[in-house]
């Protein structure tokens, strides 16, 4: 495992350096598309503005007033026997419906336990390996116009339970 | 739905607050947590433009349109309900590779295009077909490689190597989309089979 560690030092310096060297050698103007890019990056950030203000707000009442952790601890029982830390349990039920949401829940485990703790970690990796399911779902399928979605859901959520499963192992191993 | 969850969050916190006489905290944390949210999005603004700023370039060096024909072998093994020639081929394979490079924002508008297409070769039946159920298995296995937003968070909150967990992630992003075609594949045997 200590190997791909050190190897994610060095995936995004190379992915800098292949598009940058492909984008010179094939007379682009790298740093005119670069510009366009990073001023699409600049509006994306703006508009999920106001939705994380109003979520981290709220993320803030339910952790200052105790609930969290009320939370966790009433899980705590069912998660110790999967050595699974409970304060990560409700960022996995959340990410499924609101990914924002998720974030400020994320935000907030950084700030308790800081970001390179065993729980900071695990929930990094968990964040980056699952999606919105309810919310995906809802969006194309109702683009679709489809009603009965089938095995969809069974498998989505056979996926997202694969990752945290596979999410756990591997940090046990490290 | 997100309007009765966030009122939910927000009354909940306040009456349990009430009770446990934690109004004073939460008074502080209610500002102090609107503030840091501008401060987050100010260091999103940073890594995110940076990230799509490189993806406009990927673009202009054709790497999106070069991986969508790599992807074309895989697709008729996803999808082989789906015509060969058929547009909605390229849709799906331009969704899945915006997704794997991260840009959510190129992903969506164009799987929804695929969704449409699918939802034509379904003669718009309001019963998902398999290759439907197929590629938002796929979808929601989050085929995302890097993930940026994670990273900016993790430097932002004082980590000492934010994209040290880029490997791990990898790697846990990759089996658990196997597991999802894994499951879409079996799924779409057992569906086929009649079912008396």
């Amino acid at each position: 495992m200590k190997f791909v560690v050190y190897l994610s030092d060095y995936i995004i310096p190379l992915l800098f350096f292949y598009i940058i060297g492909m984008g010179i050698l094939m007379k682009r103007p790298v740093y005119d598309d670069f510009i366009k890019g990073a001023k699409e990056g600049f509006q994306v950030v703006l508009g999920i503005m106001p939705t994380l203000i109003g979520l981290m707000v709220a993320i803030g009442i339910l952790r200052a007033s105790g609930v969290l952790l009320l939370i966790s601890n009433a899980l705590d029982g069912v998660t110790s026997v999967f050595h699974f830390p409970s304060e990560i349990v409700p960022l996995v039920i959340i990410k499924m419906f609101s990914s924002s949401a998720a974030t400020s829940l994320l935000l907030d485990l950084f700030k308790e336990f800081g970001p390179d703790s065993y729980i900071g970690r695990l929930s990094s990796i968990i964040m980056s390996c699952t999606e919105t399911i309810f919310y995906t779902m809802a969006v194309y399928y109702m683009t679709a116009g489809v009603k009965k979605t089938r095995y969809t859901l069974a498998g989505a959520l056979v996926a997202t339970l694969a990752g945290v499963i596979i999410s756990t192992l591997f940090m046990g191993l490290m | 739905m997100i309007n009765y969850l966030w009122a939910f969050m927000i009354i909940i916190g306040i009456v349990y607050g009430a009770f446990t006489g934690k109004m004073s905290a939460i008074s502080t944390t209610t500002i102090s947590s609107a503030k840091e949210a501008v401060t987050l999005c100010i260091a999103m603004l940073g890594v995110m433009s940076l990230w799509m700023g490189l993806m406009e370039v990927a673009r202009g060096i054709g790497l999106m349109d070069q991986l969508t024909r790599r992807l074309r072998p895989l697709l008729k093994v996803l999808f082989p309900d789906i015509p060969k020639d058929h547009i909605v081929n390229e849709y799906i394979a331009s969704n899945m590779i915006a997704n794997i490079l991260g840009l959510g924002w190129a992903a969506t508008p164009v799987g929804l295009k695929a969704m449409k297409e699918l939802a034509t070769l379904n003669k718009n039946s309001k019963l998902a077909s398999c290759d439907m159920c197929t590629f938002l298995i796929i979808n929601i296995s989050s085929l995302q490689l890097i993930p940026v937003n994670i990273i900016a968070y993790r430097s932002q909150y004082g980590s000492m190597n934010p994209s040290d967990i880029l490997g791990v992630s990898i790697l846990v992003t990759f089996c658990s989309t196997l597991v999802g075609v894994a499951f879409s594949i079996i799924a779409r045997k057992l569906s086929k089979k009649p079912k008396y």
